[in-house]
């Protein structure tokens, strides 16, 4: 009882997404202003990590007896490896096209 | 109380370091901020008490994505190289755009969230349970998703593969040229000698 009564005043929900904020419009910050491909690409990272927050914190506070959120983001971080595998892939193809991984130098397509 | 203070600390690192993973000049630097990141984004799956979320984050994203990363910056840099920045406006925009949004939407979680800010955290979720809500058919089981994962994988590193070799055509166009350059270098040589 004593136990429930400690955790029940610990940390609030707020608390956690605004931590979770600051680092989604840090992404956001960065996807807009790199020119450096891989720098956008660790921006969507920071993004999707954010989301995974909230998904977990959304569960644990206001549903904490299912498992919803949890899987949620196993499933997002899961899909965010498969992502981040693809983009560096087409990053490597295209720095053995043009000689380096800028965005504004990428404006030729094949066809 | 101690449960505050590792909070704080969290969040202090998960802050700073998001931050300056966006805004350093070395891409090798922002990656190591953004490992930080992820490291710390564990740590609060662990004051959650998700603990198997805490190991999948360390495994896939700190163990396996910053890998990647890493390769790709070794393979597609020059060492010592900057990172070349947009215009000035456009920074300024963006930076106005982020601190919008921030503002915006920490008003609405602020104002909204209080009232259920104080309810009680639950126990660690059993492994068993986690095993067997992955690999039921029933209802919230998640056994088709599993699936579609794993095929999405596969489909994932077969395209990686495909995108990332080198074409035959291309491979033979750069021997050839490579083969030119080096009789051309040898006939220039052979005039100089002359000479």
């Amino acid at each position: 009882m004593i136990e429930l009564l400690v955790n029940s005043v610990s940390i609030p929900m707020v608390a956690f997404l605004i931590v979770s904020l600051i680092m989604f419009f840090a992404g956001v910050f960065g996807f807009l202003t790199r020119k450096n491909l891989i720098m956008i690409l660790i921006s969507v990272e920071l993004i999707l990590n954010s989301v995974d927050i909230n998904f977990a914190v959304f569960n644990r506070y206001l549903f904490p007896e299912q498992m919803e959120g949890l899987f949620f983001a196993l499933f997002g971080i899961a899909i965010a490896a498969c992502e981040t595998a693809v983009a560096i892939a087409i990053i490597i193809n295209i720095y053995r096209r043009f000689g380096n991984v800028d965005v504004d130098n990428v404006n030729k397509l094949k066809g | 109380m101690t449960d505050i203070l590792i909070f704080i600390l969290l969040a202090i690192v998960i802050v700073a370091f998001s931050i300056l993973a966006v805004t350093s000049k070395h891409v090798i630097r922002s990656a190591v901020y953004l490992l930080f990141v992820l490291l710390g984004t564990a740590g609060l799956y662990l004051m959650l008490n998700y603990h198997f979320l805490f190991a999948v984050q360390i495994a896939v994203y700190a163990g396996g994505i910053m890998v990647l990363f890493i390769m790709a910056i070794f393979l597609t840099h020059q060492p010592g190289e900057n990172v070349r920045k947009k215009t000035n406006w456009k920074i300024v925009s963006s930076s106005l755009l982020s601190i919008t949004g921030i503002a915006l939407c920490g008003y609405i979680i602020v104002k909204n969230i209080n009232r259920i800010a104080t309810f009680a955290r639950g126990e660690e979720i059993d492994m068993q349970n986690i095993g067997m809500a992955m690999m039921g058919t029933e209802k919230y089981q998640y056994l088709l998703p599993f699936e579609v994962i794993s095929v999405l994988l596969l489909a994932c590193i077969v395209g990686a593969i495909m995108i990332a070799r080198k074409d035959k055509e291309e491979e033979k166009h750069d021997h050839i040229k490579t083969r030119i350059e080096e009789l051309k270098d040898k006939s220039e040589n052979n005039k100089e000698n002359k000479i």
